[in-house]
């Protein structure tokens, strides 16, 4: 077998005395989608950064390819081929499509001693990468980023990604600020993505875009991963009672069947209501 | 030549409706609500004052005005576009301005010695504004009001402390005087020159160079700028030197000019090369902007400055145009950038 692309050993991360993960161990192949699960605060963001060069584990290690590596900077996790993508693209609303895309190392040609941006370059490399992803709905690179819809920011911000040689592409929350349709253009691009053998780690909380797309499933609760599994070993109900906090949901549901089994039926009052009652 | 290159391209993207694409890239410009400004100002003006207004005079009283502001204004819209905002050169202009006077005149040095000071205190002060900045988190708002106080304070002390005055005599030699402070034909200051000049290498860096691609990406969102790997921090200090040299520019020409530099002055040059820079279409929030266009808004702020004194209105009204047609260049540069983000290519049939 082939080594993965990105590997976690035991990682730890504490930010002074709060221990935000906890011996997190987590391996990533090429042309592989990990869906990682997970309620608000369950330390989902903390990871991402970690992988991302934002920050440094505490303890334990990364590995590219097989190989232990250590990230100081984002740029270096960048340099590596680790790219993230934001949940609004992380894209300038009012710069055009093709300034945009090459923001930080910008084509140029020279006119005589001048160095000058080549626009003509950027826009057509910028709209041609954007569209052998299937959004051809974008085909001038004059247009400004601010009058993209959402998906269409997404797109692009993936397809920038994969353009600049990404192997792994973090995706946070891609998904979630968008509509039925808007995202599930950003999930066939996804899909595209992992077809050209990149590895793709998709962060969401909801589980229909994570049962779309993904190969490979990690719930993390506080800090932790409570649950790691392959497509089809576990259903949908099950995924989100895990994210909820493992039995919570579950425990839930009993306490209100035992609640009604006990009043006659009637589920619980509003307390306002019970003590005007 | 950016609005030259876009134009081109616009028409040759869609063949059959020339016209209707080109008129409609104007339109997305940021400038557009400046020019339109511009001619209604110029026309008013005309109607109102007549023939003075266009004579070569006419021209010259706003032109004078519009150069000093100009070359101010234009490293300040940089810093606007970039998300960031400078009130220092407020004080930086007469502290370059007596820089020289006491170096050159005072101590009888060489002009090349005074002008070297004055613009290294605008460098300095800039450097000073962008580290700031930068480490303290403070907003430039803030911290540039902190260093404008400052550096007043040092220019009064330091002049009186050294020459014994608030103010201080120099006669620059005819070939320093020739190249900052002369009047051609008379009447046009030397330093509309200076002005057309910076703006042509400002407009060159901000629009052809990726440099310039730097700054609009910085006022835009400055974390990703900085995830795309763009040295956001070395771009801030740089600015903020560009503008305290612009400002130090126009400081050491002033004494040039007048012969005598004095500690106060320099204060309506904060709020003028502001409003220069907005009426002429930038965003105050940053990511937006252009050199075309606040050269275009510092002429009409110019003209309506000088204007009315051709007119047979009271001057004191002029500051009333000048606050309504504020008010009115922001909303019209609202709109106009509205209808640049919800442009989309209509389908080629």
């Amino acid at each position: 077998m082939t080594e993965p692309v990105l590997e976690l050993r035991n990682v730890n991360k504490s930010f002074g005395p709060i221990d935000v993960l906890h011996d997190i161990n987590l391996t990533i192949n090429a042309g592989e989608v990990l869906c990682l699960l997970g309620d608000n605060g369950a330390g989902k963001s903390t990871l991402i950064r970690t992988l991302a060069g934002v920050h440094k584990p505490t303890t334990g290690q990364m590995f590219m390819d097989g190989e232990a590596v250590s990230f100081d900077k984002p740029k270096d996790a960048a340099d590596r081929g680790i790219a993230t993508v934001h949940q609004f693209g992380g894209t300038f609303p009012l710069m055009t499509i093709g300034r945009s895309f090459f923001v930080g190392c910008e084509p140029t040609r020279k006119i005589g001693p001048f160095k000058v941006f080549d626009r003509k370059t950027a826009n057509e490399t910028a709209v041609k990468a954007v569209q052998e992803f299937g959004i051809t709905r974008i085909d001038d690179g004059d247009r400004l980023i601010g009058g993209l819809s959402g998906g269409e920011r997404q797109s692009l911000a993936i397809a920038r990604a994969v353009h600049f040689g990404a192997r792994v592409l973090i995706l946070d929350e891609p998904t979630a600020a968008l509509g039925v349709k808007q995202a599930s253009h950003v999930l066939r691009i996804v899909l595209e993505a992992r077809k050209r053998g990149i590895a793709v780690i998709f962060i969401t909380h909801q589980v229909t875009h994570a049962m779309a797309v993904g190969d490979h499933f990690a719930v993390l609760i506080r800090g932790a991963v409570a649950a790691n599994f392959m497509r089809g070993e576990k259903s949908r109900e099950e995924i989100t009672d895990l994210m909820a906090g493992g039995e919570a949901l579950a425990d839930l549901d009993t306490a209100m069947e035992d609640y009604k089994d006990s009043h006659d039926g009637h589920p619980p009052q509003p307390a306002s209501r019970a003590t005007v009652a | 030549m950016a609005t030259a290159a876009r134009t081109d391209t616009a028409a040759t993207g869609a063949p059959g409706k020339t016209g209707g694409r080109s008129l409609g890239a104007l339109i997305r410009r940021p400038e557009a609500g400046s020019v339109l400004g511009l001619v209604a100002v110029f026309a008013f003006f005309t109607l109102v004052s007549g023939q003075i207004f266009v004579s070569p005079a006419g021209f010259a009283s706003w032109l004078n005005v519009a150069a000093e502001i100009g070359i101010v204004a234009l490293p300040i819209g940089l810093l606007m576009i970039a998300g960031e905002l400078d009130l220092s050169i407020g004080a930086v202009i007469p502290a370059a301005s007596l820089s020289f006077a006491i170096v050159s005149g005072h101590y009888d040095m060489p002009e090349v010695i005074g002008v070297a000071v004055a613009l290294g205190v605008g460098l300095l002060v800039g450097a000073v504004n962008g580290f700031l900045v930068l480490r303290t988190g403070v907003p430039s708002l803030i911290v540039t009001i902190g260093t404008m106080f400052a550096v007043m304070g040092l220019t009064l002390g330091l002049s009186v402390l050294l020459t014994g005055s608030t103010s201080t005599n120099v006669v620059p030699a005819p070939v320093w005087k020739a190249i900052f402070g002369t009047f051609i034909g008379g009447m046009f200051q030397v330093t509309i020159f200076w002005w057309i000049a910076f703006a042509a290498v400002i407009a060159y860096v901000l629009h052809v160079t990726p440099f310039g691609n730097w700054i609009f990406a910085m006022g835009g969102d400055k974390t990703s700028a900085r995830n795309a790997g763009i040295p956001t921090e070395r771009l801030t200090i740089t600015l903020f030197m560009v503008s305290g040299f612009a400002a130090a520019f126009v400081g050491v020409s002033q004494a040039m000019v007048y012969q005598s530099a004095q500690v106060a002055g320099g204060q309506a040059f904060i709020f003028n090369s502001i409003m220069c820079v907005v009426i002429g279409g930038v965003l105050l929030t940053g990511g937006f902007g252009s050199v075309v266009g606040i050269v275009l808004g510092t002429i009409t702020f110019s003209m309506v400055n000088q204007g009315i004194y051709f007119t047979g209105f009271d001057p004191n009204l002029g500051s009333v145009i000048i606050g309504a047609l504020l008010l009115l260049a922001v909303l019209m540069n609202d709109t106009f950038r509205q209808m640049a983000l919800s442009y989309s290519t209509k389908k080629k049939s």
